[in-house]
């Protein structure tokens, strides 16, 4: 052996043990697909979530309804010429008023005599449609001020960090009301409310990824290696952003649709007589004594069941891109 | 008859990625008043070992097999009650980092007195008698002032002599000592060592000491137990092992070593590091980083036999290694040696 | 820094935001399109100089932050004014709903943590089992329910099939048997969320404390595992689950105005809702600048409570 490595430690000295002479450093087990991504193991752990799947499977059948419940006109020219709901929403004297489910009706007939099947199927369109369009309105507002608030500081994060005090301050439903008060009725109306009250979440908690990823050694030594912040932002901070906002998004939807609806159970939503679900629980409330149960339970049981699935859907995402549970729910 | 005998002790984890062997047919014991080493790199398995003792491990893990004998009695088939009279009556224990073992919104006095609330009948004023003792045996100053103060406003050192507080407040036995000064500066470190070799000394306390600082070891333990991956790779008297190492890894630990002032340009690292014990390599499980194996240690797994020269040596306390060396299967031979400066 | 020192430090901190709150619930009604004296006037037409001596009634010629700050006085020493719908003061219509909506919101809350709590710390130390499941699964339900529908069901069930209970509030004082009686339905329903978000608070809090160092250090010393779930893993748990009562209480006023619109019960929220379907905005400020300092002064509770909990926080 021409050298010999030695060591020691106080008064001894190892001699002879070569530890470059190793044949096999290297050996590793095979795990064959160990190197997934990490979008592809996310979907793979979601997918084996059997109640988050469930959820995924009525949210889908619950859009396909109310996007099939009655044909849709784009200017003039159809595009979805499906009918599934067999009554317009809006007709009255299908049938006699006030019916019990029958076969002809399978969810009866409200005061008006409209048809409570096609009205459940219909509304899903509307809070459907304002859950989603609240919740990405906003993720835009929110995450990009966050982000800002954040990353520059200063008076800036001061300015916006504040405004988000105070409108925390308020009560989500009680904000919204007196919004929609001022406001006034109407789709837009009612999402622009929900949206002012929206955003907040996701500013804080973008802004609070944002100053923790800050600290992270690798991004202070990027930053004294002169990394542009523009890229540091790219690589490190969205990244870790994203995941905690994507389930904070989907869980969201939810609490929206549940707000909306009871705004519009407050007749305060979109004009009363829509077919929107809240609002015909509104209408059902007189006659409910009469023991009326069907405009109640069938209206209600599509907002539980639309919030229950979407819950669901929230809590497999999380679970699945966040399995350790770092990021959690946010209380409210 | 040992104060504590572990034989074939057998800890499993069942997580995501597979069944995790942490501690795989082990076996060691101590004497009254003795203390043994357990080391190893981290994930050796030898924590895992030191809170098999107290029937501490938590799910997903599970003792699969094996016995845990203390004065004669097995542990592992105690009944829940008899373990808590066990724990912190008879064994105590001490974690690596102080901080987290205590609770943070108690006083510290609390934690003590707590202690001895649950193994003995004393009424409350005696209980809060003891526990300042306890805290002015471990090195507390003003232990009747500080005993309503909160964890948060001791310092690190201070806080581990809390912990030790704790275990030692209804005299045990045996002390599981986990890396007990692994979160310490080195000068704190030094003075929790010397009050450890007090109280051991002026107790008859047995210790169980579990480090992966072979220096440590060698300063504390009258015996010690060399653990790679989930099972036992040598055991000897501290001396013979560190004048005569005889397994590979333990002579690769030691020339892993780092001193100061070392006439070298760089540092021995043991290369490569310790497998995952969920896919463990195959035959002997140290052989892709043992620059002296062979072909027949990929396949045969060596039994830990004895290892000393002569057949004299070979008594109860002999030297033990696993290494297929000591079998007659390997055809090279372990050059490495440990020389003495003067 | 000693505990009065950050309870006075943590209520300065309020200050800017109790402002920021009487700020945006005077801009609310700034915000109206179309003239102030219509709003007075409830749309009805009146002459020149009517309109005139309203304006100048309510100080609508003078700049906006003048405005502001009379508003702000008045607010301050609790005067709104008069209603536009009736001839009560606002102050008058706000302070007597506001019995009615402590008691349920009390009990709603109630509800919530006699629930909630202890169905957590058995989720927790059950992990995995069927109780942490069955759990699980009535948490999921709870809060995907929503809570006008609930109370509408429960009318259903218990006044109107097994006629057991009232369906119209009595008439009588809140602290009067009947009345508590009556609030027993309206209380499930406000707490049923709140338990549900609770529990499943509860019971993460706990796993998370579970997999603290000193629970295993508390066991090592031989303290039984109810010592040990209760004295230390619960004690711990509360700091979280007291912010988040804070943040509950802000949840069950917005139930709390639901509720009692589905029930009839004459609170608060249900002067909101009226007020703001009569367009009676005076009514509809102080209900609002009301609740919002309220949830406010709960938070700066919960802090103080929190700090108190966690010997942390304070040095």
């Amino acid at each position: 052996m021409t050298r010999e490595p030695t060591t020691e430690r106080g008064r001894l000295r190892v001699r002879g043990f070569d530890a470059d002479a190793t044949t096999d450093v290297d050996w590793s087990p095979d795990r064959g697909g160990r190197t997934a991504s990490r979008r592809a193991r996310a979907w793979r752990r979601f997918s084996g979530n059997r109640t988050a799947v469930a959820g995924l499977v009525v949210v889908v059948a619950l859009l396909v309804l109310a996007v099939f419940a009655r044909p849709i006109e784009v200017a003039g020219v159809t595009v979805q010429p499906f009918a599934l709901a067999p009554y317009a929403p809006a007709t009255t004297d299908v049938a006699p008023a006030s019916q019990p489910p029958s076969l002809a009706h399978p969810f009866g007939t409200d005061w008006a005599g409209r048809d409570v099947l096609s009205r459940v199927l219909y509304g899903g369109r509307y809070s459907l449609a304002i859950g989603v369009v609240a919740v990405a309105l906003g993720v835009g507002v929110g995450v990009p001020l966050g982000a800002v608030a954040g990353y520059v500081g200063g008076w800036v994060d001061e300015a916006i960090m504040r405004l988000v005090d105070v409108l925390y301050a308020f009560p989500f439903l009680v904000l919204a009301i007196a919004l929609v008060a001022v406001f006034g009725q109407g789709f837009w109306k009612l999402v622009l409310a929900l949206v002012v009250v929206g955003w907040i979440s996701y500013a804080r908690l973008v802004r609070g990824e944002i100053l923790r990823v800050k600290e992270e050694e690798y991004v202070l030594a990027s930053r004294a290696l002169g990394v542009p912040d523009r890229s540091i932002l790219a690589r490190h901070v969205v990244p870790n952003a994203i995941a905690p906002v994507v389930v904070q998004a989907t869980l969201d939807v939810g609490t929206v649709v549940l707000s909306a609806a009871a705004l519009g159970f407050l007749g305060l939503g979109l004009p009363p007589g829509t077919a929107e679900w809240g609002s015909m629980l509104s209408a059902s409330r007189d006659t409910l004594m009469q023991g009326q149960w069907w405009v109640t339970v069938f209206p209600g049981l599509a907002i539980f069941l639309f919030v229950l699935s979407i819950n669901l859907v929230g809590d497999g995402v999380r679970d699945a891109i966040d399995p350790q549970g770092d990021s959690r729910r946010e209380a409210r | 008859m040992a104060l504590l005998e572990v034989t074939d002790l057998d800890v499993r984890f069942y997580t995501e990625e597979g069944v995790v062997r942490a501690v795989d047919g082990l076996s060691y014991e101590i004497e009254r008043g003795e203390r043994l080493g357990v080391v190893g790199e981290s994930g050796a398995g030898k924590t895992v070992a030191g809170l098999a003792v107290l029937g501490l491990i938590d799910a997903p893990g599970r003792i699969e097999g094996g016995e845990v004998r203390f004065k004669g009695e097995d542990l592992l088939s105690a009944s829940d009650e008899r373990l808590r009279e066990v724990r912190g009556g008879e064994i105590g224990m001490v974690f690596q980092d102080p901080e987290e073992a205590l609770d943070p919104v108690y006083t510290v006095g609390e934690q003590v007195a707590e202690t001895i609330r649950a193994q003995t009948d004393l009424a409350e004023s005696a209980i809060r008698e003891r526990a300042v003792e306890t805290l002015d045996r471990v090195g507390v100053p003003d232990p009747r002032e500080r005993y309503g103060d909160y964890p948060h406003q001791f310092s690190g050192g201070m806080q581990q002599r809390v912990v030790l507080a704790t275990a030692l407040a209804c005299d045990p036995d045996l002390l599981v000592a986990d890396e007990p000064t692994t979160a310490l500066d080195v000068t704190i470190e030094a003075g929790i060592l010397e009050l450890l070799d007090d109280l051991a000394d002026e107790y008859d306390l047995a210790v169980q000491f579990v480090s992966h600082d072979l220096g440590v070891v060698a300063e504390t333990c009258d015996r010690v137990v060399v653990m790679y991956a989930g099972r036992a790779v040598e055991r000897a008297p501290v001396e013979d092992l560190y004048y005569d190492p005889k397994h590979p890894y333990t002579a690769g630990l030691m020339a892993s070593v780092p001193r100061l002032g070392a006439d070298r340009d760089r540092l021995p690292t043991l290369p490569g590091s310790m497998p995952d014990l969920v896919d463990v390599p195959p035959g002997c499980r140290f052989h892709p980083r043992c620059p002296f194996a062979e072909e027949a240690c990929t396949k045969r797994e060596p039994p830990l036999v004895d290892a000393s020269e002569t057949a004299a040596d070979a008594r109860a306390d002999s030297h033990q290694a696993a290494c297929l060396a000591y079998t007659g299967d390997l055809s090279g031979d372990l050059d490495f040696e440990v020389e003495v400066r003067e | 820094m000693t505990l009065r020192r950050y309870v006075v430090k943590r209520a300065l901190l309020t200050i800017p935001i109790l402002f920021g709150v009487s700020v945006l619930t005077f801009a609310l009604v700034k915000l109206l399109p179309g003239s102030a004296v219509d709003y007075i006037l409830q749309f009805q037409d009146a002459t020149p100089a009517l309109r005139a001596r309203l304006a100048e009634q309510y100080h609508l010629d003078d700049p906006v932050w003048v405005q502001y700050l009379l508003w702000l006085r008045d607010a301050l020493t609790l005067q709104f004014g008069e209603s536009l719908i009736s001839d009560r003061s606002v102050s008058a219509a706000v302070v007597g709903r506001l019995p009615e909506t402590l008691a349920l919101g009390a009990l709603g809350l109630v509800v919530a943590l006699a629930v909630g709590i202890p169905a957590g710390v058995v989720a927790a130390v059950r992990k995995g089992d069927l109780a942490d499941e069955a759990s699980r699964v009535v948490a999921l339900l709870g809060i995907a329910t929503p809570n006008f529908w609930l109370g509408m069901l429960l009318i259903l069930v218990f006044g109107v099939y097994l006629n057991v209970a009232r369906v119209i509030p009595p008439l009588a004082p809140v602290y009067a048997p009947e009345s508590l009686r009556f609030l027993l339905l309206p209380a499930v329903t406000l707490g049923t969320a709140s338990a549900a978000l609770l529990m499943r608070l509860t019971r993460s809090s706990m796993l998370e404390q579970l997999n603290e160092g000193y629970v295993r250090a508390a066991r090592a010393r031989g303290l039984s595992e109810r010592t040990v779930i209760v004295k230390h893993v619960l004690r711990n748990s509360l700091s979280a689950v007291v912010t988040v009562i804070a943040l509950q209480i802000a949840f069950l006023v917005d139930g709390a105005v639901v509720v009692e619109q589905v029930f009839s019960w004459p609170g608060i929220g249900r002067l909101l809702v009226q007020a703001i379907h009569q367009r009676d905005f005076p009514v509809v400020q102080a209900v609002v600048l009301l609740i919002a300092t309220a949830v406010v002064l709960a938070n700066l509770l919960a802090d103080v409570v929190y700090s108190v909990l966690d010997p942390r926080i304070r040095y």
